[in-house]
């Protein structure tokens, strides 16, 4: 393979880099160590704040969306549709359609990636609450509970294990998608890849933001399946 | 998109631009129509050889009810990996062209498929089928005129999810030389803000389309009797 002539100046620095990084080998370690400070872990950082950001606003917008769908079924099917409206839109395009009005800001990415989380939390939201059987409803009126210590002893916890697949969904989804926030903001996962795309395709920095996206994601994706046995552990959902 | 063009464009949008995009449609309406026909080109040719490729398997995976991890994996993997990622991995392992996107695309469209097709299999009445076994119905004729039938409501939402990713993704893959509409989004210098945003417009039509339209197979695969076994 040829050096690379007229690589870009800065990351990485073919010129003067090893010869690893000359001839764009697969996997470069010693780029790895050189730049995991300055590039891979800032953009591991963005991109988990990102996706946390985005789900838990998702997370409380759907909540109470849920909660209105859930007591007046008038609400349910308009709710659910503009969520389905809103996930079908392809990711890059409505990061772009919101540019005019949010700019080339976080807020353009926040939006796009709240409205894709709505759907599935949504949808696991209302299913898991009205999934709660009506003879356990009957029997939580005879005790004596009211309308809200149902819901919050009876109802809640019975749809809990629903929620909580929906938000193992979002969060992974969110995860993955927020690397196409680098086509509006330098920020997260989906930066690095870019950069190394200009950079004639260097192997080393896609393989490594990339993987390390995957590998954010199986892990958010395993810590709820923890969460979730500690919080139900009742019910036992397959991995 | 280059970092640098990123921060030029910052002040130049503005809600105008809206009003500039629906003039460009028109103005541009062959250059749109060519691109969204190659858009379609890459995703139906990725959505079929998905199809083609996870139905079969997913067929015969629920009806055997083996497989169940292979099942669940593939689709947590599948929504692990970003789009953007793949088109990224598909350019460094592949290289640029059609085939070399449509096939990142393809692995995009298997999860989606294989899983609902399994769970639309497994997931048919124990009993449906020991009545048909006990009627004398080869395997054959179980998997295709009990499980496959009584499952067909969940198979197609599976290809309306790979659908939409599809579509979608196909845009990314405009950065790996994949044409469509994307390469409009990706290239502004070329295509003004305007072109950006109608661009954005009609994918995001055409995924709508796309997906309204599978939801109608889907609400009359599900009106379908079932049959008598």
């Amino acid at each position: 393979m040829t050096p690379l002539l007229g690589a870009g100046p800065v990351i990485p620095d073919f010129g003067s880099g090893s010869s690893c990084e000359q001839t764009n080998g697969w996997f470069c370690t010693d780029w790895l160590s050189a730049h995991w400070g300055d590039t891979l872990q800032p953009a591991l950082v963005q991109h988990v704040e990102l996706s946390l950001i985005a789900v838990a606003a998702g997370f409380a917008i759907a909540a109470v969306l849920a909660i209105a769908g859930f007591r007046w079924h008038l609400v349910d099917a308009p709710v659910g549709a503009v969520a389905d409206f809103l996930y079908t839109i392809p990711s890059l395009a409505l990061f772009q359609l919101l540019v005019p009005f949010t700019g080339l800001t976080e807020t353009t990415v926040e939006i796009a990636l709240v409205s894709y989380t709505l759907l599935v939390l949504y949808r696991n939201m209302v299913e898991g609450l009205r999934g709660v059987p009506d003879d356990v409803l009957e029997s939580a009126r005879g005790m004596g509970l009211t309308r809200l210590q149902t819901f919050v002893r009876v109802e809640l916890p019975l749809a809990a294990p629903t929620v909580l697949a929906g938000l193992r969904i979002a969060t992974v989804s969110t995860i993955s998608i927020a690397t196409v926030a680098a086509f509006v903001v330098p920020k997260g996962l989906g930066e690095p890849i870019f950069i190394a795309l200009d950079q004639n395709l260097f192997k080393t920095e896609i393989l490594a933001a990339g993987g390390l996206a995957v590998a954010l994601a199986l892990a958010a994706d395993g810590l709820l399946v923890l969460a979730q046995r500690a919080i139900t552990p009742w019910s036992r959902t397959p991995a | 998109m280059e970092p640098d063009a990123r921060m030029t464009l910052a002040d130049a949008f503005t809600p105008h631009t809206f009003v500039d995009a629906f003039r460009f449609i028109p103005e541009h309406g062959h250059l749109l129509l060519v691109k969204t026909g190659e858009h379609l080109e890459l995703s139906f040719a990725a959505l079929g050889i998905g199809i083609l490729l996870a139905l079969p398997l997913g067929l015969w995976l629920g009806h055997r009810h083996r497989g169940l991890f292979l099942a669940l994996s593939v689709s947590s993997v599948g929504r692990a990996l970003p789009s953007v990622v793949l088109i990224a991995f598909g350019i460094t392992v592949l290289g640029v062209g059609f085939w070399n996107n449509t096939a990142a695309l393809v692995v995009l469209a298997v999860p989606p498929i294989l899983t609902n097709t399994y769970f639309g299999v497994a997931g048919v009445d124990a009993d449906a089928v020991e009545a048909a076994r006990g009627m004398g119905l080869t395997e054959r004729q179980i998997l295709l005129r009990i499980e496959l039938p009584l499952g067909l409501s969940l198979v197609i939402a599976g290809i309306r999810i790979a659908a939409v990713f599809v579509i979608a993704t196909a845009t990314i893959a405009a950065i790996a030389g994949g044409g469509g509409l994307g390469e409009i989004i990706v290239n502004p210098a070329s295509y003004g803000l305007a072109g950006v945003v109608a661009a954005s417009l009609c994918v995001s039509a055409l995924a709508l389309l796309t997906a309204a339209a599978l939801s109608l197979v889907h609400r009359a695969a599900s009106r379908r009797p079932a049959p008598t076994a």
